[in-house]
């Protein structure tokens, strides 16, 4: 006996088989998400005065990527459509922007990220005036980049600037190489700090706007902790790197397998034309889901 | 294995008409989403004085702009029954997840959670 | 026909079978769902057996603590190391470190590698497919790969048990901040290896619930689905919705192990005395909500599957129908449903405000009453009835009151003020594993000695299934009755030293006290454990011996039965029917009057 429904739809259900399997997928994706956003909305709620940061993501980079996300997604049901009247080339042709979009999508975040590594917030013990939005501020938290020996570093943290020892294995072969202690640090403070609200850093951006960054030195001695926007920074960032990390991966998948049917798999077209519409299909459900996730995600993350 | 190979069109006997009809929504839920997005991130800009309007508007944007996906592109506008019941279920579960967990949470004596 | 099965031969030509499938197509690469059963079903026993090795050294620390453990002291020692590489079992003695381990993982192998793996991944496969009328599940390959996620799951796991720190210590329930702030990579493992399970049970649902939907045969109508097909469908949809939040939080909990993150550690963490290098602002209690969605669904991810089990069984060897098959199939899908919002009942303690309390309490008496109902169900079906007592209607049967057991006394563990004295005493311990134990894992022995003869076309010996069951029964209610007493007087579970505190204080009278005779069950406790294992050996001998040397079957049906899986050629052949069955009547028709024989079988007009 063979399996049945694989194309041709249940008289009783209206549905092929595939397609169940991929709505009850995405069920299980939506509680995955879900959780995920009931933690962010959780820990939002529950963060301390000034330890919520916003306003330090790129909005036009969001956006534009939320554009591409969008125009992946509407590419995705016309080729779709295409299949449906037998227009294999027009399939082809939007399933490849599909796919560029895709990777254009996960190259912009990429570049996001590397942009994080190496932006810091660091806490001092004492506070120092700085100029901040046309005034000259007191303050012990500043956010901005970090330049030691001509380089931008990434990935700094508190226990970075103490250095470490060298680490030997037992046969006495050098496991990790001694890191030297930083003594100071040129940093580049921005103009903006996330304890601020929404309008004053607007504001703050646009009074230093074609002000070169005033540099200042600072003593390790003086820090109370220095950390990248990377997870570990705060709530925030671990939230926001989880949840787009995860988006990220969606997308990898996602389109990994619309160019597997695309491509290599597209010699079902052939051989059985229904089936094929089928995996384009369901590929697509999957496809719209990924872009829904991020509906709501570029919002509230970038956003709010 | 070969008795649905000319089943092709046959499960979902759209016409080309019909087709073409759809690509048309579809262009225009496109366009919809790209209106969406513009508003929420224009709105952002003006800066409320309200923390709670801020949010309840980007909200409310964002779900029109998912409920658009969902019901043209995903076709939820016209699904089988089945479907649906699978999706009620799961929405009412990840409601439950999060108002239970919210509530169970604001339902601790002041500070003792969060300070 | 064999070539006719072939599941997706247009674009992957390379991997279909052959006409002769070699042994790794047919026995470790194998897509069809009677073969991945079977691979999940001894796995599942391995674990099984691995997990209550765990528990036997764990019971001899806590009847005699800092002795050595006996036979295989020596050989822990050696391979259970500490970070340093220094022995955690230090002459053969189990440290606090080592029971905690010991503990974690006990917990986390009988409920994800083993029982339900045997329950939903083994009986489901096997069964459900065979019992619906279909040819296979709806998507064999990932069936497959649902199988060997489990494997690499239960693989990682089991490999975190020999690195240096050893495994996870932190409970089953992986409690932050806790679990985030031991030296060691056992807990990440743990994770790791959690999300591969996900991985698998999620692939598994989605194909059992697709296939229970799509490949009913015809005139299989939902009302006509044998009563474990319910079971199982309903347990897909457990799966399915609340491991996902897990799944998050397992994530979650992985950043702040591996990259510093707050998720779970709040603010002013103090780990050894020093305030903790984090940015806090995380909440421990976000961890306890989503693991508990989990939690307690996994609860009745444990129990339908074995109640369908019992089901058939009853049926088969009552010789009549069920008694209110909709109100068992009506009752099952409402424990489903309920089991999503009770979850908070794991909580109290955390001190959650009496309103959700109230609300979590309502749920949790409410969700009793459709237990109540198939238990009440399953007990009438007996009524009048012409019983066969053989092995599987024996721990059939004994499921019936075991399970009553552990299910009453949750009861209290569900009111906010009885839970308060309760809470994490041996009377919790005895509570839910009344439910697994001799409740779940019975269904499962009965489960397989009755299909046994269908995968192998051979009985099992029913001489040593009797020795089995009677000594698996008074041993098992030796263990966990004790325990009600112990945890009602008082006594706190997760001890490693076993209750020395109470032993210095064995006066009743003084606060902490607690009477001598409630530690000297600890000895009772052990011996009966040992017992227990003892009892297991006719049970091993007999599952492997009977494959070859097992009384031969007559014919497809030997327990004349009316579901479709006996109705096939035995074993099954690959695509399991030799025609697609068409069904036209009820499950249980059993001793219809006028019938030729007692039983009617699904398929006969």
């Amino acid at each position: 006996m063979e399996i049945p429904y694989t194309s041709k739809p249940r008289p009783d259900t209206g549905l092929y088989n595939a397609k169940v399997g991929i709505w009850l997928f995405l069920a299980s994706e939506v509680m995955l998400f879900g959780a995920l956003f009931s933690a962010y909305i959780l820990l939002r709620v529950g963060a301390g005065e000034g330890t919520w940061p916003h306003g330090l993501l790129s909005i036009p980079i969001g956006t534009f990527n939320t554009f591409v996300l969008i125009t992946s997604s509407v590419t995705v049901v016309l080729g779709w459509a295409s299949l449906q009247v037998g227009n294999f080339g027009r399939y082809k042709v939007y399933q490849a922007i599909t796919i560029l979009c895709a990777f254009g999508f996960l190259g912009i975040k990429s570049f996001e990220y590397r942009d994080k590594f190496k932006h810091y917030e660091v806490w001092l013990k004492n506070p120092i005036t700085v100029h901040q939005g046309g005034k000259e501020v007191q303050t012990d938290r500043l956010l901005g980049h970090i330049e030691y020996e001509g380089h931008h570093p990434y990935f700094w943290n508190t226990a970075r600037l103490a250095g470490s020892p060298e680490i030997k294995d037992k046969n006495g072969k050098v496991v990790k190489a001694a890191v030297a202690r930083v003594e100071s640090f040129k940093f580049q403070p921005d103009p903006i700090h996330y304890t601020m609200s929404p309008k004053e850093m607007a504001h703050a951006k646009k009074e230093s706007f074609g002000h070169p960054h005033q540099e200042i030195e600072i003593k390790a001695s003086d820090v109370k902790r220095l950390s990248a926007f990377v997870p570990s920074h705060s709530t925030f960032f671990a939230i926001y790197f989880t949840l787009t990390a995860l988006h990220g991966l969606h997308v990898l998948g996602g389109a990994i397998v619309i160019f597997y049917i695309w491509g290599p798999g597209a010699k079902m077209w052939k051989t059985d034309p229904q089936r094929y519409m089928n995996r384009v299909e369901v590929s697509g459900l999957f496809w719209h889901f990924v872009d829904l996730v991020w509906i709501f995600l570029f919002p509230i993350i970038y956003l709010l | 294995m070969s008795d649905h190979s000319h089943s092709h069109g046959e499960a979902h006997g759209h016409s080309p008409e019909e087709v073409s009809k759809h690509k048309k929504v579809y262009i225009a839920v496109f366009i919809a989403l790209l209106i969406g997005t513009v508003v929420t991130v224009a709105l952002n800009y003006l800066h409320f004085d309200s923390k709670a309007l801020t949010i309840a508007i980007a909200l409310f944007v964002a779900s029109i702009k998912a409920t658009l996906v969902a019901c043209y592109f995903m076709h939820l506008i016209s699904e089988k029954k089945m479907i649906y019941v699978i999706l009620g279920f799961t929405t009412i579960l990840v409601i439950a997840l999060m108002v239970l967990t919210l509530t169970s949470y604001a339902a601790f004596p002041n500070g003792t959670v969060t300070h | 026909m064999q070539a006719s099965a072939h599941t997706d031969a247009h674009a992957h030509t390379h991997d279909a079978h052959h006409h002769e499938p070699s042994f790794l197509q047919k026995y470790v690469f194998s897509t069809d769902h009677k073969v991945i059963g079977i691979q999940y079903g001894l796995t599942a026993l391995s674990f099984l057996l691995f997990g209550f090795f765990l528990m036997l050294c764990m019971r001899w620390q806590i009847a005699h603590p800092g002795q050595p453990v006996p036979l295989i002291g020596s050989l822990l020692e050696i391979l259970i190391r500490n970070t340093d590489g220094t022995p955690l079992l230090a002459g053969g003695q189990m440290s606090p470190d080592v029971y905690n381990i010991f503990g974690a993982m006990h917990g986390n192998i009988m409920v994800f590698l083993a029982v339900v793996p045997l329950a939903f991944g083994a009986f489901g496969n096997y069964v459900v497919p065979l019992q619906i009328g279909a040819p296979d599940m709806a998507f064999p390959r990932i069936n497959m790969a649902s199988y060997q996620f489990y494997l690499l799951g239960g693989l990682t796991w089991f490999a975190s048990i020999f690195i240096p720190g050893s495994a996870a210590q932190a409970g089953w329930t992986s409690y932050s901040p806790l679990a985030s702030t031991i030296a060691s990579y056992g807990q990440a493992f743990l994770l790791v290896g959690l999300v591969l399970l996900i991985t698998s049970s999620l692939l598994g649902a989605v194909n059992f619930i697709a296939t229970i939907i799509q490949l009913r045969a015809p005139g299989m109508t939902w009302m006509r689905l044998p009563f474990f097909v319910w079971a199982q469908f309903v347990t897909g949809f457990l799966l399915l919705l609340a491991f996902p939040p897990l799944e998050a939080a397992g994530v979650m909990q992985l950043m702040d192990n591996l990259f510093g993150t707050s998720f779970f550690l709040p603010t002013g963490l103090a780990v050894g005395g020093k305030i903790a290098e984090i940015s806090g602002g995380g909440s421990p209690l976000l961890w306890q909500h989503l693991f508990w969605f989990l939690g307690h669904p996994e609860v009745y991810v444990l129990i339908l599957p074995a109640m369908g089990v019992v089901a058939e069984i009853i049926a088969c060897n009552t010789r009549k129908a069920l008694w209110g098959y909709k109100s068992l199939v009506y009752s099952v899908l409402a424990i489903g449903f309920i089991s999503f919002i009770v979850w908070a009942h794991h909580m109290y303690l955390t001190g959650m405000g009496t309103k959700i309390s109230a609300f979590f309490q309502t749920t949790t008496m409410i969700i009793s009453i459709p237990s109540i109902i198939i238990l009440t169900c399953l007990f009438i079906s007996l009524w009048g009835g012409s019983i066969r007592f053989n092995t599987p209607m024996l721990f059939a049967l004994a499921f019936l009151p075991m399970f009553g057991i552990g299910g009453l006394t949750g009861l209290p563990l569900g009111f906010a003020a009885a839970d308060l004295h309760l809470h994490d005493t041996y009377y919790v311990i005895a509570h839910f594993h009344y439910v697994v134990a001799p409740g779940t894992i019975f269904a499962l022995f009965a489960g397989i000695y009755y299909w046994f003869p269908k995968m192998t076309g051979r009985m099992m010996n029913e001489f040593w299934g009797k020795v089995h069951f009677w000594g698996s029964f008074i041993f098992m209610n030796l263990i966990f009755q004790p325990m009600f007493f112990q945890g009602m007087a008082g006594m706190i579970r997760r001890m490693s030293d076993g209750g020395i505190q109470y032993a210095q204080k064995a006066d009743a009278k003084l606060i902490g006290g607690l009477d001598k005779v409630y530690f000297d069950l600890h000895t009772v406790i052990l011996w009966a454990a040992v017992g227990l294992a003892v009892c297991q050996i006719p049970f091993i001998l007999n599952l492997f011996m009977s494959i070859y040397k097992g009384k031969k079957v007559t014919n497809d049906n030997p327990w004349e039965a009316t579901t479709l899986e006996w109705q096939t050629p035995t074993p099954p052949p690959h695509g399991n029917f030799t025609k697609e069955p068409t069904v036209h009547r009820n499950p249980y028709d059993y001793s219809l009057p006028g019938a030729a024989k007692d039983f009617t079988p699904q398929n006969q007009p």
